[in-house]
């Protein structure tokens, strides 16, 4: 019964790294013990409870785009320490050691592609990167995706996964929502399709711009997506969550997203709602 | 402004308090005490001084806070003139955390929307503590576009902690709701002016904030997450709020710097709250200035003038 009860509750909010140097890996969401390969073969989905754990930006383009289309933009930008943030550690060497360990500039990749010989335009954000928090770097690249979409008339996607906004990058990071929000406010002057796929997580400024102003909102099963922070509601109106709360089911409920679509279909169903919106 | 005094404007209080004192003795024994007083004004004006230039950024918070600090609601009944409030969202309900209408402003007709905390604990809980719901955002949205409808200036007051952090809000679509304010606020055709009066706080603050120009008061704040929760996350305890204060840099004079706002309002010595009359002049003058070189550009103008603004906004190398 146990393992049942813990798969009605969905996983922890922060995904951990699923697999480590073990052939065998325990589910977060359901508990189960699971061979490594077989999750992996399953798109780094839960071969028992279907939680779909996170993918790589690569693994992610590889997913969705037509093989050998993929073009990488602005992979040497790069995030400076404007305001010589200090927390517990420098936020400088913050950024060092994460370049080292992802061997990333940032937490997003953008990049043009095709789907079904389709010109598109991509961005796919990297948890692995600070949380995939949204700072100046993140910004700016979102906005040139969107800003190619606009000069070249492609439809965009982006892939969110996101603690939010880059706390270390201040005021700076904040002025992000404003500016790709911005952009896709000129999106919709030239009825250029955009679709908004949230994964787990995404939270934050992330949610509260560019990832709920899809045209077609769309999540994966179970992603966690809110603005607020689950802990820090609990501690705002000191009572237990709902379950299932802000969970993809849970927003598809309340009107938030247009459809819940697993991972191996993600490809497929783009292609269609492409097909339907552009001439 | 009596009240409530802050524990670093204790020498502040002292002062005021001997003159208040010294007047009342004068009246009931019929004194002239026309010198001690001045001798007083001097000093509080010493102490005033002394007290502010060496002011810490967690106490510049505590300013942006302070119970006594001028709300939305004062500006509105003080700089603009024939307020009439213009209720809801049309599709839920009517947010007290946010208030707007149509306002005369130097004679001729705006828009002004603000963020509005209360004064005593009943008013406090009516309007939230200033924090929205998603309903409050959709009233101000709905206003903004009828201004547009109409080609009347928008002026919007920030004053919030932050978006209201509830299951309800989440619910109705919190960061939908703040989301299309953002990308809505790009796209209009009329001069827009956001002003910072006290509390600018993460994405509720931003979603009435993206004007034409931004402005700030000398001792408000504008920041990405407040110091507490900042310091709870980055130090994992809330105590350390003053470090994180420090770290966000997230006073005007900052944000000027960085290019983040386009103007500080100054306040009148001892802050906002020491002169509502003083703070509301001062105010007039500077957003009389902007809307009037806002007035002169077109529809379009005005609105590639926003989109350039915030696409500027951000700090990189390649
Ligand atoms: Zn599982």
């Amino acid at each position: 019964m146990s393992w049942f009860r813990k798969e009605k509750r969905g996983p922890k909010v922060q995904p951990k790294k699923v697999i480590p140097d073990n052939i065998w890996i325990k589910c977060e969401a359901c508990g189960e013990t699971l061979y490594k390969k077989e999750v992996e073969a399953n798109l780094n989905v839960c071969t028992r409870c279907s939680f779909h754990y996170g993918l790589t930006p690569d693994q992610y383009a590889a997913l969705l785009l037509d093989s050998g289309s993929f073009l990488e933009h602005d992979s040497v930008m790069s995030s400076v320490d404007t305001l010589s943030f200090v927390d517990r550690k420098k936020y400088s060497e913050r950024l060092d050691q994460m370049v080292k360990k992802t061997g990333r500039n940032e937490a997003v990749v953008a990049a043009s592609g095709k789907i079904d010989k389709i010109d598109v335009q991509l961005s796919v954000m990297d948890f692995s990167f600070i949380g995939g928090s949204m700072g100046s770097v993140v910004g700016e690249k979102i906005a040139r995706s969107i800003r190619r979409s606009l000069d070249g008339h492609q439809p965009l996607i982006i892939i969110s996964r996101s603690g939010g906004a880059r706390m270390m990058e201040g005021i700076f990071s904040l002025m992000q929502m404003a500016k790709t929000s911005a952009y896709l406010g000129r999106m919709r002057e030239e009825n250029i399709p955009y679709f908004s796929i949230m994964t787990h997580p995404t939270t934050g400024g992330v949610t509260a711009s560019f990832s709920m102003l899809g045209d077609i909102n769309i999540a994966e099963p179970g992603a966690l997506i809110g603005f607020a922070g689950p802990r820090v509601i609990k501690q705002t109106i000191r009572q237990d969550l709902p379950d299932g709360f802000q969970r993809a089911e849970f927003l598809l409920e309340h009107g938030m997203l247009d459809m819940v679509v697993p991972r191996r279909q993600m490809r497929y169903t783009l292609i269609r709602l492409l097909h339907f919106m552009l001439d | 402004m009596g009240g409530v005094y802050l524990d670093f404007e204790q020498p502040i209080r002292k002062v005021i308090e001997r003159i208040e004192e010294m007047r009342r003795i004068a009246d009931t024994e019929g004194l002239d005490v026309h010198d001690e007083i001045e001798k007083l004004e001097t000093k509080l004006a010493k102490v005033r001084d002394d007290v502010y230039r060496k002011i810490t950024p967690y106490q510049r918070v505590q300013l942006a806070r302070h119970p006594n600090r001028p709300f939305a609601l004062d500006y509105i009944n003080s700089v603009f003139e024939d307020f009439i409030e213009l209720h809801g969202d049309r599709q839920f309900r009517d947010d007290p955390a946010i208030v707007g209408g149509w306002a005369l402003f130097g004679g001729k007709p705006v828009m002004v929307i603000g963020q509005q905390k209360g004064r005593d604990t009943k008013e406090k809980i009516y309007r939230n503590f200033g924090m929205a719901h998603p309903e409050g955002y959709r009233k101000a949205m709905r206003l903004m576009k009828m201004a547009e409808q109409y080609g009347r200036a928008i002026v919007t007051l920030i004053d919030t902690q932050g978006a209201y952090p509830g299951i309800e809000a989440e619910e109705r679509g919190q960061a939908e709701a703040i989301a299309r304010n953002l990308r809505e606020m790009a796209m209009l055709r009329v001069p827009l002016v956001a002003i910072v009066i006290g509390e600018g706080g993460s994405g509720g603050a931003l979603a009435l904030g993206v004007g034409n120009r931004v402005l700030m008061m000398e001792n408000a704040i504008y920041s990405v997450i407040s110091p507490e929760g900042c310091a709870s996350i980055l130090w994992r305890d809330a105590e350390e709020k003053e470090k994180a204060a420090r770290a966000l840099k997230i006073d005007a004079a900052h944000l000027m710097k960085f290019g983040i706002i386009d103007e500080i309002i100054d306040e009148p010595n001892g802050g906002a709250h020491m002169d509502f009359a003083g703070t509301a002049a001062n105010m007039s003058k500077v957003l009389d200035k902007h809307l009037s070189q806002l007035r002169r550009l077109s529809e379009e103008d005005l609105v590639t003038q926003r989109v350039e603004k915030f696409s500027h906004m951000g700090e990189f190398e390649e």
